[in-house]
């Protein structure tokens, strides 16, 4: 089954995970900028990260025929770095010419501080007028329900095209108000710390498949690419068919990526063809 | 050997992670018998009612666990709960 996986570190993953997710049917990888671990304190390490990510990691990529794509942002974790993140927004559109480029992420809240909310807001801002789409990280944990809401509140305050905004780390306390309003959620599975592969499932059962992504991001931490492999198993034996599988695990990813014309991997349907006379 | 402070620090996310796939394990099957019997989902009431088989099991094993004190270890009260036909 070929499957797509819109949320994840490459820079942080070795070769064998890339040559493993090729012989597990993944066709593409869509890379947000992420937090190093440390706070960054200069706009062009930012800068070199973004060609990391942008111009050498798809073709570490292609070496396995998989597609990688892209995204640019400050994380949230080093918001509190105001003159540092609009330096870096500076360089943005630089970035949204790159070919593989999709928009603007993750952006989003860490601990939902003021500085995280005004460098939510640019960023949401940037993209939209670049045309961009946008990924937003919802806080870890505790601050999970709290970090959700004021994303939708600084959402709601702004002139935004919802069905390009794709809200992330959704779990069952929160998925609803997101859908509600009218984003794209996403479920990442983690081993310990976010969603499981089984509640997962649970919440595609029980809300549809509509606006829905799943991804299991893996980085530098405790985490594993193969539990969006996990998922589409434990999808498919509880009953659900191959065709669903791909509308959640390929063909949803390309309808919400597909709104940048850069990524062009179309939907796909399987399709069962009449049996061919033996001949004698 | 851990403190105290270390055990319940060190293994939090861990017993956080367990409990999250036994609650979702609750909800999953209050919606599918829910969906048998034709009602509308609601997760405090099938699990809740259902005492018998597993389910039942797992709700008196999950009453032991929320136990302030024990007069022996969770674990062996646990398996021999689960030893039971």
């Amino acid at each position: 089954m070929q499957i797509i996986q819109p949320h994840y570190h490459a820079i942080a993953r070795t070769a064998q995970d890339y040559e493993r997710m090729a012989m597990s049917g993944v066709v593409a990888v869509a890379e947000p900028a992420f937090w190093a671990g440390f706070d960054r304190r200069y706009p062009e390490t930012f800068i070199d990260y973004f060609r990391q990510i942008s111009e050498f990691e798809p073709t570490r990529a292609a070496q396995y025929g998989i597609r990688h794509f892209s995204w640019v942002a400050v994380n949230p974790k080093e918001a509190e770095n105001a003159s540092l993140t609009r330096e870096v927004l500076k360089h943005f559109p630089e970035f949204f010419a790159k070919p593989t480029v999709l928009g603007v992420g993750e952006t989003g809240l860490h601990k939902s501080t003021k500085n995280e909310c005004d460098s939510l807001e640019a960023h949401v801002d940037i993209a939209m007028k670049h045309g961009q789409l946008v990924l937003i990280h919802t806080p870890h944990l505790a601050d999970k329900a709290h970090g959700t809401k004021r994303v939708l509140e600084v959402l709601a305050g702004m002139n935004v095209d919802r069905e390009r905004i794709w809200i992330d780390h959704v779990e069952e306390q929160t998925i609803r108000p997101c859908l509600d309003a009218g984003y794209w959620v996403g479920f990442t599975l983690y081993p310990i710390t976010k969603c499981s592969p089984k509640r997962a499932v649970d919440m595609l059962e029980k809300y549809g498949t509509d606006r829905i992504l799943v991804n299991s991001s893996a980085d530098w931490g405790p985490s594993d690419p193969f539990t969006l492999q996990e998922c589409v198993v434990e999808y498919r034996r509880r009953g659900h068919s191959l065709q669903e599988a791909i509308e959640v695990f390929h063909n949803n990813p390309c309808r919400f990526l597909g709104q940048n014309p850069k990524f062009d991997i179309q939907p796909i349907r399987v399709e069962t063809l009449a049996r061919e006379p033996v001949s004698a | 050997m851990l403190s105290a402070s270390q055990v319940a620090e060190n293994y939090f996310l861990e017993s956080r992670h367990m409990l999250l796939e036994v609650a979702a394990h609750f909800d999953r099957y209050d919606a599918a018998a829910a969906r048998e019997s034709g009602g509308i989902v609601n997760g405090r009431t099938a699990s809740g009612q259902g005492g018998t088989g597993s389910m039942g099991r797992l709700r008196e094993a999950a009453a032991i666990l929320a136990a302030p004190h024990a007069d022996r270890e969770r674990t062996v009260a646990l398996l021999e709960l689960f030893a039971k036909d």
